[in-house]
């Protein structure tokens, strides 16, 4: 049974080995691409303190933590599911990819609820700005840059992730298949991306 | 106690969830440090301190879900390599930034000579 | 089951008349569906030559523009939209991908000795994504225009600009995921499957030049993508980043967007080292001078040249003492660009030297690179460069680069692999009029624009000042030549496909995997998968003398089991 080996590879563990080492170069991208943006914002907070601290103070901390909470427990329900996988332990697969989608769902759900209260409170740069402060608008232009693009990957990995759920429910795909352990290493990333911009974006000017 | 290395792989459920429950956890306590200190008074350490406990979740994420336990030193590789190129990008741009003139531009807010002109949505 | 057996008679009972890959299968869709990596380079070439005939269009709009010191041609913005159509258009959808796309694509597994790249599939998507991404910038430039020229720079792009700048930032974005799938394929397939006995250090140059382009591919053009985002939440979202009316900062953006567009030269650059080195080592029938150091030279210009994108921003306002530090970080990085020469120079040194075509464009390549360098010496120290920023002694800086170094060396190794490609040999003395040709009319062409530069010639300038006509004219006229010299190779090239001579397997007497399989190769690249146990060049050892009487190099050196 070794449906899982491709062309041009002659063993399942180089093929892998290969689709993580590609995962991996593929990710080291993607960090690069948000660490543009970081960069952008940590030259913007280090131009306009005062600003940043303001703005900082409108986000919705609450959701925002949850959010957090909600995208680590994907990623232990998507690491699961990688295990799984491998081991070859279906049912388990298919609950750990199925809850992930859920848990996907649910951050989208909740990140829908903070931009619409984010427009409500006329957070979004522009005329009729919430706050005097110049600045701010920039703070809130990467906010909204920056939780958008997290979106857009949240739903690719979703997109992934039902994808392959659907043709490991369906048996098209062996579950020995390197996708899974390929789609959860992008899982991951993107769960390492918020780590990084939850202290960015909620936290800062908290304290007094 | 270091399981699942290389090839040898957890077999069962049991021993798949003894592996990640303890990470989770871990990352949990962290947020829920991350969020009390962000209120407490560090006079100004806050941003230093949220930012280090982001770094240490990062960290478990890439070694214990993405694997980065196991002794395959092409992936630590090729994870280590985007770290390196980002202190590239930081360090040099804000070596320019924090050794600016200072700014002889009109400041923000006192807006500028001219309106721009119409142009395609485009 | 671990393993798949090969479909794969013994060698003896192979018929010689085996399928190629061009003739394996037959029908339009077995090649616009194709996962064979030597089909999709020749899909890139195809694409890659529409786009050079359009970015080329620019060009003879700004030659023929410039003959006259009068507008007279064109309208001031529509002067603006053709440097953009020109500069986006051979950037990045020309010189970016040219090498690694083609003769990369082709090459890499045939050199590394493996059946294909490592994601094949990955690598059709990645055509795909180019075509559309290309088809997106062509509707952009044609529909509306874009006047920023090639740069993006902001406010204008994000404030200003009368053109189709987001869509041209999104053609880029895609081009920009085309390019990382390809980088991400290369790396995967040098670093896992490379053939039995294929040490790092057994590697031929070529390889080692696409494992470090592609490097900078991945890690570079993510950065760019981001700035583009930016430039689009901006102008289209009124998301305020770069306006400094607003509070942003343009130099953030020229940061961000020098991070990847100076080691986009190295994209552009790295590769041609590769195909010279190839070639060099061929016709002089010497082995490569100091092959350690040449690959150490590639790794470092991929890794260092990531430190010196500030000498593109002297004149910007940036700190002096960054540019200070941008200054000597790019003296730095002239120093393994000058290993390489030196070293080529040192193979010719005692060789027995024939002028095939693909050597007169590498020799050519040698001295064209070797003022384009030089002259980006000039550029990199501060006093010289406020002098001339912003005129025409930087336009014929990195044309000698761009046109003089990669497009020289990406014709040289169209010339040096066509018999591989097709199985035909092409008429040699059309060639090397070709050859010689290009060579002096990119001199006629690009060397007077260091002279109007350094007299103080704007670049991006409609109209201009008489005194600077005469340079003008010379330049717009070796312009005729350097085209006629561009397309004389697709005139006989086309030609041997048809009518061509059958080329031997290894016509040129070089060694390397990729000639010891047939001419063309078959859809798998070897009929028996291949084990090294010698390095790629085995011509005459750096210690010996020429030795004239045997002229033949080791021709076992692949075993086949």
């Amino acid at each position: 049974m070794s449906g899982a080996l491709r062309e041009p590879w002659r063993s399942l563990r180089r093929q892998r080995e290969a689709a993580a080492f590609g995962t991996w170069i593929f990710l080291g991208g993607e960090a690069m691409l948000f660490a543009g943006l970081i960069l952008a914002f940590a030259v913007m907070r280090a131009l306009h303190p005062a600003g940043f601290i303001l703005a900082g103070r409108e986000t919705e901390v609450a959701l925002g933590t949850a959010n957090t909470a909600i995208l680590l427990t994907s990623s232990l329900t998507m690491a699961v599911a990688a295990e799984a996988a491998r081991a070859e332990l279906r049912r388990a697969t298919l609950w750990g990819m199925g809850l992930t989608l859920a848990l996907g769902a649910a951050f989208l759900a909740v990140k829908g609820f903070e931009w619409s209260s984010d427009l409500e409170k006329h957070l979004f740069p522009g005329d009729g700005f919430a706050l005097a402060e110049p600045s701010a608008q920039i703070f809130f232009a990467l906010y909204w840059i920056m939780t958008s693009l997290h979106a857009m990957h949240m739903l690719g990995g979703m997109t992934v992730v039902a994808w392959l759920g659907w043709q490991a429910w369906r048996r098209a795909r062996p579950l020995r298949s390197p996708a899974f352990e390929a789609a959860a290493l992008y899982w991951h990333l993107v769960d390492i991306v918020w780590i990084v911009l939850y202290p960015l974006l909620y936290l800062g000017g908290r304290a007094p | 106690m270091r399981r699942g290395i290389g090839e040898e792989v957890p077999r069962t459920l049991p021993a798949i969830l003894r592996h990640v429950l303890p990470v989770w956890l871990a990352l949990l306590v962290l947020l829920g440090a991350s969020l009390a200190l962000a209120y407490a008074p560090l006079h100004g350490l806050n941003g230093a301190v949220s930012l280090g406990i982001a770094a240490v979740k990062a960290i478990l994420v890439a070694v214990f879900f993405m694997n980065l336990r196991r002794p395959d030193p092409l992936l630590r590789l090729a994870g280590a390599a985007s770290l390196i190129w980002m202190s590239f990008l930081f360090a040099l741009t804000f070596a320019d930034l924090t050794a600016r003139a200072p700014q002889t531009q009109p400041q923000a807010g006192q807006g500028r000579d001219s309106e721009p002109p119409m142009r395609q949505p485009f | 089951m671990n393993h798949i057996t090969p479909a794969i008679p013994a060698p003896d009972a192979i018929p010689h008349e085996e399928p190629s890959y061009l003739t394996a299968e037959r029908g339009i869709g077995s090649w616009l569906l194709t996962t064979d990596h030597k089909r999709i380079a020749l899909l890139y070439m195809a694409a890659l030559t529409a786009f050079f005939f359009i970015g080329g269009a620019g060009a003879v709009a700004i030659r023929l523009e410039l003959f006259t010191p009068k507008a007279d041609v064109l309208t001031a913005d529509g002067y603006n939209r053709m440097f953009t159509l020109h500069g986006t258009v051979m950037i990045w959808f020309f010189l970016v991908p040219s090498i690694p796309t083609t003769l990369g694509n082709f090459l890499i597994p045939l050199m590394v000795g493996a059946r294909d790249l490592a994601f094949p599939r990955l690598n059709l998507l990645s055509w795909y994504l180019f075509i559309f991404a290309g088809a997106v910038l062509i509707y952009a430039l044609v529909a509306g225009g874009v006047d920023t020229g090639w740069t993006f720079y902001t406010p204008f792009s994000t404030t200003f600009s009368n053109g189709y700048v987001l869509l041209a930032g999104l053609a880029i974005i895609l081009a920009g995921f085309s390019s990382i799938a390809t980088g991400v394929n290369f790396l995967a397939t040098i670093h896992l499957l490379r053939a039995p006995g294929m040490g790092w250090f057994r590697l031929p140059l070529f390889a080692w030049a696409i494992y470090g382009t592609s490097l900078v591919m991945v890690l570079a053009t993510p950065v760019l993508t981001a700035v583009l985002l930016l430039v689009i939440a901006e102008r289209g979202f009124g998301l305020p980043v770069f306006d400094p009316s607003r509070g942003g900062d343009p130099l953030l953006f020229q940061h961000l967007f020098w991070f990847y567009s100076h080691p986009a030269v190295y994209i552009m650059i790295l590769p041609s080292f590769g195909v010279i080195s190839e070639i060099v080592t061929c016709f002089s029938r010497r082995n490569v001078f100091g092959y350690d150091f040449m690959v150490y030279a590639i790794l470092w210009i991929a890794i260092a040249g990531f430190l010196v994108w500030g000498h593109h921003m002297f004149v910007s306002g940036q700190s002096i003492y960054a540019s200070l530090a941008f200054s000597f970080l790019s003296f730095v990085i002239a120093v393994p660009s000058a290993i390489k020469v030196f070293n080529w120079t040192f193979t010719l040194y005692r060789g027995q030297i024939t002028f095939e075509a693909p050597m007169l464009y590498a020799v050519g390549f040698i001295g064209l690179f070797t003022i384009g360098g030089l002259t980006g010496l000039f550029l990199a120290s501060i006093p010289i460069d406020v002098h001339v920023s912003d005129t025409y002694y930087v336009v014929g800086h990195f044309h000698f680069i761009m046109v003089g170094g990669a497009v020289s060396a990406f014709y040289g190794g169209l010339s040096f692999w066509w018999p591989k490609i097709t199985g035909r040999k092409y008429p040699m003395t059309w060639a090397r009029f070709a050859a010689i040709l290009m060579f002096f009319g990119f001199g006629f062409t690009f060397f007077p624009m260091f002279i109007m530069g350094y007299l103080g010639m704007p670049r991006r300038y409609q109209v201009y000042p008489e005194e600077f006509q005469v340079w003008h004219v010379m330049s717009s006229a070796g312009a005729v030549l350097l085209a006629g010299a561009y397309l004389l190779p697709m005139g006989y090239l086309a030609w041997s496909v048809f009518w061509g001579e059958k080329a031997e397997d290894d016509p040129w007497n070089a060694t390397g995997l990729e000639w010891s399989t047939s001419s063309p190769p078959p859809r798998d690249n070897f009929r028996t998968p291949p084990e090294v146990d010698e390095g790629p060049y085995f011509y005459h050892p750096e210690g010996e003398g020429p030795g004239h009487d045997h002229g033949d190099p080791h021709r076992d050196q692949v075993r086949t089991p």
